[in-house]
C-alpha cells in the first residue's frame, strides 16, 4: 500500500516535471525566433532581398514592389500604424511569417510549394538515415571505447587511440567522395545514390549509414574511452575488484552502467552534429530528406525554407534535450526530480 | 616605389594575433609557475613533433599574409602618378612565381608530360591529327619525354634530396650551436646526448620530423618548378600551388574565428560566473537560446544574409582580394559569434567555482573593485581552460571550412581554400578516367594540418589539464 503510494507520487512528480522542463523550452523557442526575424529581416530589408532576387542593377521599383507581394513581404516589421486595433500588429510581417512558426505554418517557398507540407513527406527519409546513425553509432563506439579500456595501456589501447585521432582528422566529404569511390563504383555492392520508398530502402541505405557512423567514430570513441577511464578509478571499482570479481565483469557490468549516464548526456551534444552530418550525407546520396531540402535551399537562396529550417533545427534540439533529461532521470534513480 | 603594401582585414587581425602570442610569450617567460606547464608539452613527443609541422604550415601562411599590389609599367614617363595592379599578390606569390605562371589549357595528370585529353592539332606539313598535346611547362625541357622522363626524375629526385639534407645539416648545426652554448656544454657532447635522446625536449625526434619535412620540401622543390607535381585543375592551374595558398585560409578560420570567439565568451562567462544573479539568468538564456539553433543552420542563415548585403552594397570593396577577404572576416565573425556558447559555459562554471575560494572572499573584504578583482584574481585562473579550448577548436574549424564551403556559405567562390578544391574536384569524380589528383592534394594537405593541429592539442591538454593528469597517475 505505501510501496503504491511512494511509485504514484514519483509518477505526479515526473509528468509535473516534463511538464515543467516543456514550460522552459518556451522562452527559449521565442528567442531563436527572434533570431531568425533578426536575421532575415531587420539585418536586410525585404527590398534588399527583392533586389539580390531580381537581379542588382536594372530592377525598377514595380517589380521589387510585385516580389514582395507575391511572399507577403509588403508590410511594416513589426507595428503597421495604417490597421486599426489588433491589425496594428497582426497585419505585419513579424506576426505572418515568424509569430506562425510556432503552429508549424511555414508559409510557401519560392516555388509556389508549401513548405510545411515538404517538410512532413521530408521527415521519414532524414529519420531514415539519422536514427540508425544516432543508435549503431552510440552502439559501436562504446564497444570500441570498452575494448580499447579493456586492453588500457597496451600497444592495442595506444593503437586504437592513434587510430581515432586519425579518424577524426579527415573530413567527413573524404569518408563520402571515398566511400562511393570504393563501394559503389569499383565493387558496384549498393548503387551509388538515390532512394526508394519501397522495401529495397535498404541497399540505398547502407552506404550512408556505414560512412556516417565512421566518420564519427573517432571523436566520440575517443571521449568514452576518457569517461570509462575516469569511472575505473573510483571507489566502487577497487570495492568490486577487491570482492573479487574479475576484470572483464568489474568493466561490464559496474563501469559501463555508470559510464553510462555522462555518455547520456553526451548524447545530446551528437544531435547537432546529426544536422551537420545529414546534411552532407542526404546530399551526397540523393535522399530526398530535410538536410538537402535545406541544402537546396541555400543554393537557390530560398529564404522562408532556410528560416523555417532554422526554426525547425531548434526545435527538435530542444525536444532532444528534453527527452535526454528525461531519460537521465530514468537511468540514474540518485536524481531527484526536484 | 615598385609596390604598394596592401594590408586586408584578415592580415591585420594575424598581425594582431602575433602580436599578442609575442606578448603572452614574453609573459609567461618571466613567470616560472605559468612556465611550467609548456615545458611539459615540450617534452611531449607526438606534441613536438606535431609542433614542427605546424611551424612550416605556419610559416607558409604567414608569408602567404604579406600582401602588396606591384606597380604597372607606364607608358608615359610624364605622369608622376603610379599605377597599381589590380591584382593583390602576396610574398608567398613571388617566392611561388613559377607555379602560379605556369598555366596549362585544362587537366594534366601529376608529372605528366601531356594534357590529359586529346585535341586536334594541326600539323605544320598540313593535316591534322587528334593526339594528346604537350603540355606548355610541365616537362617542356625534354627533347623526348618517352625516353627521358624517368631519368629526369630521378636526376631530379637525387638532386632535390640533397638540397634538402644540406639545409637540414646546416639547420640541425645552428640549433646544436645554440643548445650548447645555452647549457654551457661542448658541441659534440650535446649532439651524442640528442642523439641518444636523453635531452628533455625531444630533439632527437624534432630532428628526425624536420629532416623528413626539409628532404619533402628538397624534392618538391626541385621537381615543381619542371613538373606539375599534383596536376593541373580545369583551368590549367597547377593544384600543388593551390594547396599551398589553401594553408592560409586554413589557418584563418581556425585562429581568427576563436579570435572573434573570445571576447564573447571570456566576458559573458566570467560576469555570469560572478555577479550570478540576474545577469547569470540573462547570460544562461542567451546561450542557450544560441546554442539550441544547430550551429550549421545559425551559420549558413547569416551566411545568406551577409551574402545579400554584399551583393548589394559593390562599391564598398576595391578589389576582387578585398572582396573576397571581407567575406572571409564575416564567416569567421560568424563562426565565432555562433561557437561561443560551449567555452562561455564552461567559463562560467569554472568562475562560480573560483569565486568562492579564500583568496578572493579576503580581496572582497579589503574592499577590492569587482574589476580588479576579475581581472587580477579570476581571469589568470581561467586561462588555461581558455588555452584548452582554442587549440582544441582549431582542428574542427579547418574541417568544418570545407564541409561550409562545400554546402555553399564558405569561403568566397574565387579563394583558393580546401573547401573550394574539394568541391571542384568532386563535380570531377564522374568523369572516365578520373580526375583524382586535386582530392589527393587537398586531402594530404588538410589532413597533416588538421593531424598535427590535433596531436599538438592533445599534448597542450595533458600539459594543463591538471585532471587529466591525476587520471593518468591513477593508471600506473
Amino acid at each position: 500500500m505505501e510501496q503504491e503510494l511512494v511509485i504514484q507520487r514519483n509518477e505526479v512528480r515526473l509528468v509535473n516535471y516534463i511538464i515543467r522542463r516543456m514550460l522552459y523550452a518556451i522562452p527559449i523557442l521565442i528567442g531563436v525566433n527572434l533570431i531568425t526575424f533578426t536575421l532575415f529581416f531587420v539585418v536586410n530589408t525585404p527590398d534588399d532581398m527583392a533586389r539580390m532576387h531580381l537581379g542588382i542593377k536594372r530592377v525598377t521599383p514595380e517589380a521589387i514592389l510585385k516580389w514582395k507581394q507575391e511572399r507577403g513581404y509588403d508590410k511594416s516589421l513589426i507595428y503597421n500604424s495604417a490597421e486599426n486595433g489588433a491589425d496594428k500588429f497582426t497585419n505585419t510581417i513579424f506576426f505572418e511569417k515568424s509569430t506562425s512558426m510556432f503552429v508549424f505554418e511555414f508559409g510557401r517557398a519560392d516555388d509556389g510549394r508549401d513548405i510545411a507540407h515538404e517538410i512532413k513527406t521530408r521527415m521519414l527519409p532524414s529519420l531514415a538515415i539519422a536514427l540508425p546513425v544516432f543508435i549503431l553509432g552510440l552502439v559501436s563506439y562504446i564497444t570500441f571505447a570498452l575494448i580499447m579500456v579493456f586492453f588500457r595501456a597496451t600497444y592495442i589501447d595506444l593503437w586504437g587511440v592513434v587510430l581515432c585521432v586519425a579518424i577524426m582528422s579527415i573530413s567527413l566529404l573524404f569518408y563520402v567522395i571515398g566511400g562511393q569511390f570504393l563501394i559503389s563504383k569499383l565493387w558496384h555492392l549498393v548503387p551509388i545514390s538515390g532512394f526508394s520508398g519501397g522495401l529495397d530502402i535498404g541497399k540505398f541505405l547502407v552506404l550512408p549509414v556505414i560512412i556516417g557512423v565512421f566518420s564519427g567514430s573517432g571523436a566520440s570513441a575517443r571521449w568514452y574511452r576518457t569517461i570509462f577511464l575516469e569511472e575505473m578509478g573510483k571507489d566502487y571499482v577497487r570495492t568490486a575488484r577487491a570482492k573479487g570479481l574479475s576484470e572483464s565483469i568489474v568493466l561490464f557490468r559496474h563501469v559501463l552502467g555508470n559510464a553510462l549516464i555522462p555518455i547520456l548526456t553526451g548524447a545530446v551534444v551528437l544531435i547537432p552534429s546529426l544536422f551537420m552530418g545529414s546534411l552532407i550525407l542526404e546530399s551526397f546520396f540523393g535522399i530526398p530528406g530535410l538536410g538537402s531540402y535545406t541544402i537546396d535551399a541555400i543554393s537557390s537562396q530560398d529564404f522562408a525554407i532556410v528560416r523555417a529550417m532554422v526554426f525547425l533545427g531548434s526545435f527538435f534540439y530542444i525536444i532532444g534535450l528534453i527527452l535526454t533529461d528525461i531519460s537521465y532521470t530514468l537511468v540514474d534513480p540518485r536524481i531527484r526530480l526536484e | 616605389m615598385p609596390f604598394k603594401p596592401v594590408i586586408l582585414w584578415t592580415d591585420s587581425l594575424i598581425y594582431l594575433l602575433l602580436i599578442v602570442v609575442i606578448i603572452f610569450a614574453c609573459y609567461v617567460r618571466r613567470n616560472e609557475h605559468l612556465l611550467i606547464p609548456w615545458k611539459r608539452v615540450g617534452h611531449s613527443v607526438s606534441g613536438m613533433m606535431a609542433l614542427t609541422v605546424l611551424i612550416l604550415f605556419i610559416s607558409i601562411g604567414l608569408l602567404d599574409t604579406v600582401h602588396f599590389r606591384s606597380a604597372l609599367e607606364s607608358n608615359n614617363s610624364m605622369s608622376t602618378e603610379k599605377i597599381y595592379d589590380a591584382k593583390v599578390l602576396s610574398l608567398f606569390d613571388i617566392i611561388a612565381t613559377p607555379l602560379r605562371t605556369n598555366i596549362e589549357k585544362t587537366y594534366s595528370a601529376p608529372f605528366a608530360t601531356h594534357l590529359y585529353s586529346k585535341e586536334i592539332i594541326e600539323l605544320p606539313q598540313g593535316g591534322q591529327i587528334r593526339e594528346f598535346p604537350r603540355l606548355k611547362f610541365g616537362g617542356a625541357h625534354l627533347q623526348n619525354p618517352e625516353k627521358q622522363f624517368s631519368a629526369d626524375i630521378a636526376w631530379r629526385t637525387a638532386e632535390g634530396l640533397c638540397f634538402g639534407f644540406l639545409i637540414w645539416l646546416i639547420f640541425v648545426t645552428l640549433l646544436v650551436k645554440l643548445i650548447a652554448y645555452k647549457s654551457g656544454m661542448k658541441f659534440m657532447p650535446v649532439l651524442s646526448i640528442i642523439s641518444r635522446g636523453e635531452t628533455e625536449i625531444p630533439w632527437k625526434y624534432i630532428f628526425i620530423m624536420s629532416a623528413l619535412l626539409l628532404l619533402i620540401f628538397g624534392i618538391t622543390l626541385s621537381l615543381s618548378t619542371h613538373y606539375h607535381i599534383f596536376g593541373t585543375d580545369k583551368v590549367g592551374q597547377d593544384v600543388f600551388y593551390q594547396a599551398l595558398k589553401s594553408i592560409r585560409i586554413g589557418l584563418i578560420i581556425g585562429t581568427i574565428t576563436t579570435l572573434m570567439m573570445l571576447p564573447f565568451a571570456l566576458i559573458l562567462g566570467i560576469t555570469a560566473g560572478y555577479f550570478k544573479g540576474w545577469v547569470d539568468d540573462v547570460i544562461q538564456y542567451i546561450y542557450t537560446t544560441l546554442s539550441s539553433i544547430p550551429s550549421v543552420l545559425l551559420i549558413a542563415a547569416s551566411v545568406l544574409m551577409m551574402q545579400v548585403y554584399i551583393g548589394i552594397h559593390p562599391e564598398l570593396f576595391d578589389t576582387m582580394a578585398s572582396r573576397a577577404d571581407l567575406r572571409l572576416l564575416f564567416l569567421c565573425i560568424i563562426l565565432g559569434v555562433t561557437s561561443w556558447t560551449g567555452l562561455c559555459r564552461l567559463l562560467r562554471g569554472e568562475t562560480l567555482k573560483i569565486r568562492e575560494m579564500e583568496y578572493i572572499q579576503a580581496a572582497h573584504a579589503f574592499g577590492v573593485s569587482h574589476w580588479r578583482i576579475i581581472s587580477r584574481h579570476i581571469l589568470p585562473n581561467v586561462l588555461h581552460i581558455v588555452l584548452i579550448a582554442t587549440v582544441m577548436e582549431f582542428s574542427g574549424l579547418v574541417l568544418a571550412e570545407a564541409v561550409l564551403s562545400y554546402i555553399g556559405v564558405g569561403v568566397d567562390p574565387s579563394m583558393i581554400s580546401f573547401g573550394t578544391m574539394i568541391n571542384s574536384a568532386r563535380l570531377e569524380m564522374a568523369r572516365e578516367p578520373m580526375i583524382w589528383w586535386a582530392l589527393l592534394a587537398s586531402f594530404g594537405f588538410m589532413f597533416t594540418l588538421v593531424l598535427s593541429a590535433n596531436l599538438f592539442a592533445d599534448a597542450v591538454q595533458d600539459a594543463f589539464n591538471p585532471r587529466v593528469k591525476t587520471l593518468r597517475l591513477i593508471n600506473r
